[in-house]
């Protein structure tokens, strides 16, 4: 396992839209490093005939009747919102 | 009065409730009393509707005295943990991301709970985003174990665990996605349950990692878990994960015994890193289902040994995405004037998110990434295959399998903060039965010379909850640890 690199920290907090500082990014970096070296131990295990896992006891898909039935209201959907106009949510501008 | 009332298990209340000897009026009054007393100390909960508490304890006397109670839970006062979605009330996961979020729905379980008549009284403190083991990531303050309260009382599900076992309330909801019930409930000597995965509803539960969380109680007795899983489980339609499975009497095998039963014992987790006194415990406690008429038998899980490596990549990687819905938008924290979008984002969820839930997106992130999916996500999901496969080749020669809950017992608050493995590792034994989706135990099983909690481990076949309960409560009717409150 190659070491991680403030560059991949970046890239990473970039993906997950977090702002990390500089301070942040070195110790994040460091942490990062030492828990991923603990993961390294799974690479070792033989998996060739083995199927992933993403759900435990696969039960199958829930079924139900297609039928419509009362969700939130635009006012319970906008009780929480930090900014909302006009019965939506306000944010920055998004196109220039 | 007040002390008597609030040392009774849940289902000892229950009966005077029925038999008209105390109100749930009597009940509540002394639950908030006693989280008067002691909770300055504890810090066990996060908010309390002391006035909606003792409505719905009026309304659950009304219904006594006409001979209609809805059940055993029936004006019982219970907690939540600050996960589960109550309407109109601050829900925040312990988290500033959501420190001001107003739940606009009731999760499933909780309707479920009220539906029972049980009284609820509040939220209780846990590690944020219920990532953590120690309930010091909370936003809001950290949890004192009730045994010392310069110790933790685990995690995540700390508040809850505390809350019961300083007899403040009769049991608490909590979570377990790595261990979050059971690793609390063996360091503050109650029982906690983690139930099948499907078994329990997450609707309304704010989600950490979907393949693992799962809803169950913590109580002072094995009882009082199944009679609180009778209530909540169940398939629900607005979770799609959720079992269609019948649910059975949770409680019809507690008096069975544990006569011809085969327990399997993991040998190997008695081993390095496991304090001396757990392990005699331990040792102690498979003697004694020996002499209740058990068979014991040594078996080996050769993949758990992965399991921390495959937890945390699972988990973290299932967190970063579900944890990508805290964008300032909609609910929660929204920075102040961002200069545009990307900053709206990245510093709302860098002031809301604290150290460690950023510590585990991060991850998660990472090992999703272009480059890195199938090296960590993907071979983390075949190892889980794995893990489950020991257990199904397990099951095959014992009913149910012992172990310690934790490694040690309560460490001292602010002991593991400056090393994030050094806090996984508190999961070591918990986190094969999340990756397995396998029904968990914690019961009481002793206490360290020091006076400190000690905590067996069960862990039983899929849907078997009831099997697992009656394998509790017979250890539990040897050996009633739970009874020996701690000295607030």
């Amino acid at each position: 396992m190659s070491r991680l690199t403030l560059d991949t920290v970046r890239h990473v907090a970039r993906l997950s839209r977090l702002a990390l500082t500089e301070a942040e990014e070195e110790a994040t970096r460091k942490e990062l490093e030492a828990v991923l070296a603990a993961m390294d131990a799974i690479a070792q295990v033989p998996t060739e005939q083995v199927e992933p896992t993403s759900h435990a006891l696969l039960i199958g898909a829930l079924w139900r009747a297609d039928t419509v039935r009362p969700g939130l209201t635009n006012e319970e959907a906008l009780a929480n919102a930090p900014q909302a106009r006009d019965g939506s949510f306000a944010v920055p501008r998004v196109i220039e | 009065m007040s002390t008597e009332l609030t040392d009774l298990s849940l289902l000892e209340l229950s009966n005077r409730l029925s038999e008209g000897t105390v109100t749930s009026r009597d009940a509540t009054e002394a639950c908030l009393r006693r989280i008067g007393e002691v909770d300055g100390t504890v810090r066990a909960f996060l908010r309390i509707d002391a006035e909606g508490a003792l409505a719905r304890a009026d309304a659950a006397d009304a219904r006594a005295r006409e001979g209609a109670r809805l059940g055993p839970l029936d004006g019982v006062p219970l907690a939540l943990k600050d996960n589960f979605l109550q309407e109109g009330r601050i829900v925040s996961a312990a988290s500033k991301m959501l420190e001001h979020f107003v739940a606009p729905y009731d999760a499933t379980v909780v309707q479920r709970l009220e539906g029972a008549g049980a009284v609820l009284l509040g939220h209780v403190n846990q590690d944020a985003f219920a990532m953590g083991s120690s309930t010091e990531t909370s936003a809001f303050g950290c949890t004192g174990n009730p045994y010392d309260v310069t110790r933790t009382p685990g995690g995540s599900s700390g508040g809850s665990a505390a809350a019961v076992a300083a007899r403040e309330i009769y049991g608490a909801m909590g979570t377990d996605t790595g261990g979050s019930i059971r690793q609390p409930a063996a360091l503050t000597n109650t029982v906690g349950l983690k139930p099948t995965y499907g078994r329990v509803s997450r609707y309304g539960v704010i989600s950490y990692a979907s393949s693992l969380d799962q809803p169950g109680p913590l109580t002072r007795t094995v009882a009082d878990a199944a009679a609180m899983l009778q209530v909540i489980a169940g398939v629900d339609e607005k979770d799609a994960t959720s079992a269609p499975h019948a649910v059975p009497d949770f409680s019809a095998h507690l008096d069975r015994g544990v006569e011809g039963l085969r327990i399997g014992f993991v040998r190997e987790h008695l081993g390095d890193g496991v304090d001396p006194e757990v392990r005699d415990a331990l040792l102690a406690a498979a003697e004694a289902y020996e002499a209740m008429g058990a068979t014991l038998v040594d078996v080996e899980l050769p993949y758990s040994r992965q399991a921390l490596a495959t937890y945390y990549l699972i988990a973290t990687a299932e967190a970063s995405s579900n944890l990508a819905r805290y964008d300032g938008v909609r609910y929660g924290h929204r920075a102040a004037s961002p200069e545009d979008l990307n900053a709206l984002y990245a510093r709302s969820r860098s002031e809301g998110f604290g150290p460690e839930v950023k510590r585990r997106i991060l991850l998660g992130t990472y090992a999703l990434s272009a480059g890195f999916y199938d090296a960590y996500y993907v071979k983390a999901q075949k190892v889980r295959t794995l893990i489950r496969g020991d257990f199904d080749q397990a099951f095959q020669k014992v009913d149910v399998l012992m172990g310690p809950t934790s490694p040690v017992p309560a460490f001292k608050l602010g002991e593991k903060l400056e090393d994030p493995l050094a806090m996984y590792l508190m999961d070591v034994f918990t986190l094969p039965c999340n990756l397995a989706g396998l029904p968990g135990i914690s019961v009481p099983c002793g206490f360290t010379g020091g006076g400190l909690p000690i905590g067996l481990q069960l862990i039983g076949r899929p849907w078997d909850e009831a099997g697992l309960l009656r394998v509790a409560a017979a250890y539990e009717r040897h050996a009633p640890h739970h009874r020996r409150a701690p000295t607030l």
